[in-house]
């Protein structure tokens, strides 16, 4: 099938792209690859509750920020020598990456489940106004959280370590965020062929069909959007080492609405569409970047010829209709 | 708390409430009347402040620049009505957020290339400037009293359009019943555009007026849109009554969230504490009113009942 | 034995009482048509009995049990199987995946997350058994935007086998459906029976005087005839109000 082909196609790329990086020595293309590798997860985090939940999560930058701001309270207090808390045990905090993922998925989980259990007691455009909303409360509470940086953000001054890798190079990091990318990969792809897949993806045709089988649209839903999250929310972590940094901006609309952006480019429920959305956006962001500080002029006119005239995004072009699982 | 206190931040919240009624009013009745969500509403409240800042500072009448922002907010959703927003009407919600939102960049970055980055200054007219005494010798801004007012006309003047003119008669048939409206002959493309370039002019007209006591800038107009939101999430979708209750509610709870939550945590935490938690749930405080009336009432004060 | 009832069966819209104190039962063995012109509140009344609508008064029992306050879902768990007359179905979804769902929801084990549905036999088979009892097998592939009407209906019908209910609600199972295809549907539908009684709101007369063993006439709201079927059509009221003179 041209999906297939085109995902195996994707796939190699972001092997040998780096690899060729490597070769000629910049390491900068190798940073910028993994830019595109970490916005896919956060992507594919999304197209789970959006693609196939039909969910229009417009505020999925809230667990993006809470999977970031995990990991730099975390790492902040560790390198600052002082524990998050010493009541009622001492809690310390830590710069072993598998540690914060663990916080920041459960974080961004717990958040999605509160977020998902008031905002799916609506539909159509009130979930999308309601998600937006939050999304914008979480930005104005790191706003207001001095303790971390406010609206300044927070500076991690080293990457945090990973067991057996060196963090530091590059490539290694890469290595670590793609290995990531591919793990969450294969489990959509399970989940997609799963009963729960079918159901949810039956529930976004057609809720009343779901209904009358004896199952509750809703809360496959809220399952998939707390999934969404979590995925979304350890994408965010990732973010913030790779740019040592993290401030209320990785929690902004304008951050919601890029996550957004690329699912659809690369083609909304389709398993790679994140991954092809991703690359194509950092590669305009780069070069479109490089010429016009203007860009997001031509992003924004690109989406809308997208959203009129293509709306399988990049996947959707090359492959066509979308065959069974 | 001293009276003069409280009266100052009561009508705060009511000038910030009446503004975000202009916004969202426009919003719910293009959602009412169309079934359209639209994004690119701040982007209409950004043109009517710029036109705005532009005209008077080529004149110097305030009058003149209100007058070209509602214009030009008003042109300008007119053109992306006809050229963009035409085609979403027939398509999913998704469809119609993510064409809005390209519109949004495209606005946002063109006026930043055309205007550059830096805010642009409008002045209150020298007529409202200074304070002016009310009843119980509260001094109270001049400018923002005339929002109010402002404000409080437009509502009742938008009360009056919806249920006393022709053109209100047939939003109102066209909020009920979409396709009925054509069928009886109403012209729903006409309709569809001058109800978009009410909206439109509403939203610029807000622009303007607060973009003379905060700043003209890129992207002042998108906080402004999520708040909008959260007001019509409250007040329901497609109630212009509703619009205003719900502004009034988040314009008066946000402002005086902000002075009395700080001093509640002051019951039970130190000066410091308090200060910066009271701050941080202040700035949450609409969006948890938002949340309480979502569990009574999901589609809000005076939606639609499911 | 009364497999499901609807007793006094209340709802208002506004000034319109759509139902009237409607009370009727389906009985295991039978198919149960309810007929009556448009507007005579027969959507309302299977709204009510699977629980898309709440009654303003009155009540639901299924299998002896008052389901009133339960959900569409939670009467479907208990043995409710509805049909659609404007098909409710995954239209980009295939037909076995159509059918498959019907079999999830039976068996209610939504929660499995990492073996592919369709290499579950238990999910499987029961769908593929389902299609070939209404004779989709051939379509199984085909995606269901891309079926004909009547297959579609037929396609409903599989989805309510999948799920082994107490009993069936149709609506309006022939709608749409030309000669050959109502007489295909009549003839399975009358075997149908003794596997779960059938409540069929129909509007097609020769399948309802095929297929019923009782039938009940709705007009505005109130049912004003119930009884088996040689005598609601030789009734005289029903007769002025309903059917006409060539009856």
């Amino acid at each position: 099938m041209r999906e297939t082909l085109t995902n195996l196609v994707l796939l190699i790329a972001l092997v040998a792209f780096p690899a060729w990086a490597l070769a000629v020595d910049e390491p900068f293309l190798i940073t910028l690859a993994t830019r595109a590798v970490i916005l896919a997860l956060a992507a594919v985090g999304l197209n789970i509750a959006l693609g196939w939940g039909g969910l229009v999560s417009l505020g999925h930058a809230a667990f993006f920020g809470i999977g970031g701001y995990a990991m730099g309270i975390l790492a902040s207090h560790a390198q600052g020598y002082t524990p998050l808390t010493e009541w009622p045990f001492v809690i310390e905090g830590t710069k072993s990456m598998p540690v914060i993922w663990l916080v920041a998925v459960a974080a961004s989980a717990l958040a999605a489940l509160g977020i998902g259990v008031l905002s799916l007691r609506t539909a159509g455009v009130y979930f999308i106004m309601i998600t937006l909303a939050f999304g914008q409360m979480l930005y104005y509470f790191a706003i207001s959280w001095t303790a971390y940086g406010g609206e300044d953000g927070l500076s991690i001054y080293v990457r945090n370590g990973f067991p057996g890798l060196n963090t530091l190079v590059p490539v290694q990091f890469y290595g670590l965020c793609l290995a990531v990318l591919i793990l969450v990969l294969a489990l959509n792809a399970a989940l997609i062929r799963s009963p729960f897949g079918l159901a949810l993806n039956a529930a976004r045709q057609s809720p009343e069909r779901v209904r009358t089988v004896g199952l509750d649209p809703r809360r496959l839903q809220l399952a998939a959007f707390v999934l969404s999250g979590a995925i979304t929310g350890l994408a965010g972590a990732l973010f913030a080492d790779l740019n040592r940094f993290v401030s209320p901006s990785m929690l902004s609309w304008q951050m919601s609405g890029e996550i957004m952006v690329l699912v659809i480019l690369g083609g909304a429920a389709r398993l790679f569409g994140p991954v092809a959305g991703a690359i194509l956006f950092v590669v305009l962001e780069h070069v479109l970047g490089g010429i016009s500080d203007y860009w997001h002029v031509f992003l924004g006119a690109l989406l809308l010829l997208i959203v009129l005239f293509a709306r399988g995004g990049i996947v959707g072009l090359i492959a066509g209709r979308r065959g069974g699982p | 708390m001293p009276l003069a206190l409280l009266a100052e931040q009561v009508l705060n919240g009511l000038q910030f409430g009446v503004m975000l009624f202009l916004m969202a009013a426009g919003l719910t009745l293009i959602f009412g009347v169309m079934g359209l969500i639209n994004l690119a509403h701040g982007s209409l409240y950004m043109v009517g402040a710029f036109a705005a800042a532009a005209v008077a500072g080529a004149t110097g009448s305030f009058l003149l620049a209100l007058a070209a922002a509602m214009t030009a907010a008003a042109l300008a959703g007119a053109l992306v009505e006809l050229l963009v927003i035409r085609r979403l009407y027939a398509r999913d919600h998704l469809d119609q957020v993510l064409a809005t939102f390209a519109l949004i960049l495209i606005f946002s970055e063109g006026t930043r290339w055309l205007f550059g980055s830096f805010p642009l200054y409008l002045d209150i007219p020298a007529a409202l400037k200074g304070p002016v005494t009310l009843p119980g010798g509260i001094e109270y801004p001049r400018y923002r009293l005339a929002l109010i007012g402002i404000g409080l006309a437009v509502a009742l003047g938008l009360g009056l359009l919806i249920t006393r003119t022709r053109l209100g008669i047939r939003i109102r048939a066209g909020e009920n019943d979409r396709e009925m409206i054509a069928a009886l002959g109403v012209d729903i493309s006409r309709l569809y555009t001058v109800v978009f370039a009410l909206g439109a002019g509403l939203a610029g007209l807000a622009g303007a007026l607060v973009g003379a006591i905060q700043s003209v800038q890129v992207g002042m107009g998108e906080p402004v849109l999520i708040l909008a939101f959260v007001v019509i999430v409250i007040g329901g979708i497609g109630s212009i009554r509703g619009a205003l209750v719900g502004a009034i509610l988040v314009g008066l709870t946000d402002t005086l969230g902000g002075v009395f939550l700080p001093g509640f945590f002051r019951l039970f935490l130190d000066p410091a504490s308090a200060a910066s938690v009271g701050a941080s749930v202040a700035s949450m405080a609409i969006y948890i009113l938002m949340a309480a009336v979502l569990i009574w009432r999901p589609t809000g004060l005076y939606g639609a009942r499911a | 034995m009364t497999v499901l009832a609807a007793r006094n069966l209340v709802k208002s819209f506004g000034a319109l009482r759509a139902s009237d104190g409607v009370t009727l039962d389906l009985r295991a063995g039978e198919i149960h048509a309810v007929i009556g012109p448009n507007g005579a509140g027969k959507s309302t009344l299977i709204a009510q009995l699977c629980g898309s609508l709440t009654p303003d008064s009155g009540s639901v029992h299924l299998l002896g049990e008052d389901v009133t306050a339960l959900t569409v879902p939670a009467r479907a768990r208990r043995g409710l199987a509805r049909t659609f007359q404007i098909s409710a179905l995954a239209m980009e979804d295939t037909v076995l995946e159509n059918a498959m769902l019907g079999a999830l929801g039976a068996q209610g084990r939504p929660w499995r997350f990492f073996r592919p549905a369709r290499r579950d036999p238990a999910l499987r088979d029961v769908a593929e058994e389902a299609l070939a009892r209404v004779g989709l097998s051939a379509h199984a592939p085909t995606r269901t935007a891309d079926l004909g009407h009547g297959q579609r209906r037929q396609l409903e019908v599989a989805i309510a086998l999948t799920m082994a209910p107490k009993a069936f609600v149709m609506d309006e199972p022939m709608a749409g459906l030309g000669a050959e295809g109502s007489k295909t549907l009549t003839g399975f539908l009358d075997g149908l029976r003794d596997e779960a009684p059938i409540l069929l709101v129909e509007h097609d007369m020769d399948a309802v005087f095929a297929l019923a063993d009782r039938i009940s006439v709705l007009v505005a709201g109130r049912l004003i005839a119930t009884g088996p079927t040689a005598e609601i059509r030789a009734d005289p009221a029903v007769r002025r109000a309903y059917l006409g003179e060539e009856a």
